[in-house]
């Protein structure tokens, strides 16, 4: 884990997310959330969680980014006109995310174990079998509520279909 | 310089500040969305922190990383029937910009 590439890829990271939230293109900030999703998953493979890295970028750069974009065009939204700007608002939100990070930064400083580096791994010669690991636990220890999660994927997609219909009763 | 905990927890709590700044200052409903899943993903990252920190018998703690899986299928769940009803908004009342949708403003 080299600490360069990682405050690298977290500043990217972050500077991608506040594009999201200064672009006032809805397509742009779609495209900026995928790269910030992109490096997220870096950070991902950097802590070892393979996997989870590369399931990240399969359904969010993949699925969930491919869904955003389909009904920004759908709906056809033109990027937003400029209304009358209502400064409160602006300072509200800013300061309560800020005295929100604040907290968050004042927790972690608290952390009696958060100063400590991250432990070795034990690796053998084939390294890190981390998809074999992943997926031995997610089919002995948490097999049930792997198939709860399918039966609620299940009920997602007929719902989607049900609010999709005509006629909205 | 090793990297210790604290950092990944400061740029997974500086991710879910600036989700949570954009669900408070955007008016589009569609960007309102994506910081919804800003936020999640920076559960995400200081879930996957841990798990790599807690380390059993020289493996990582699977735990978190299981909570991870199943946040990220819940979040897609998510994205597919909240888009549909942005969608069925949308064919309803020609707009996504929430304070055209105030029918329910007390």
């Amino acid at each position: 884990m080299l600490p360069v590439f990682f405050w690298l890829f977290a500043a990217l990271m972050l500077g991608f997310a506040v594009a999201v939230v200064l672009n006032r293109n809805p397509v742009a900030s779609a495209l900026s959330l995928v790269v910030s999703f992109v490096f997220l998953s870096a950070l991902f493979f950097m802590l070892d969680a393979y996997f989870i890295g590369i399931i990240e970028i399969l359904v969010y750069a993949g699925a969930v980014m491919v869904l955003f974009l389909f009904v920004i065009m759908l709906l056809d939204l033109k990027a937003e006109e400029r209304r009358k700007f209502n400064i409160g608002v602006l300072i509200g939100g800013i300061v309560v995310a800020a005295a929100f990070f604040a907290q968050i930064f004042a927790v972690v400083q608290e952390l009696p174990f958060g100063g400590q580096t991250f432990p070795h791994l034990a690796t053998s010669d084939a390294g890190l079998q981390d998809v074999q690991n992943v997926g031995h636990i997610l089919f002995s220890s948490y097999n049930l509520p792997f198939q709860v999660i399918g039966v609620l994927l299940l009920v997602a997609t007929i719902g989607v279909v049900v609010l999709s219909k005509r006629e909205l009763k | 310089m090793e990297l210790t905990l604290n950092d990944y927890l400061l740029v997974s709590g500086a991710l879910f500040c600036i989700g949570f700044a954009g669900v408070l200052l955007r008016r589009n409903i569609i960007i309102i969305f994506m910081c919804l899943e800003m936020m999640l993903n920076a559960a995400n990252l200081s879930l996957v922190a841990f798990s790599r920190f807690r380390v059993q018998l020289g493996l990582p703690n699977y735990s978190g990383q299981m909570l991870v899986f199943f946040i990220i299928t819940v979040a897609a769940a998510e994205v597919a029937v909240g888009l549909a009803v942005i969608v069925a908004l949308y064919r309803a009342r020609q707009t996504t910009h929430v304070e055209d949708i105030s029918s329910m403003k007390f």
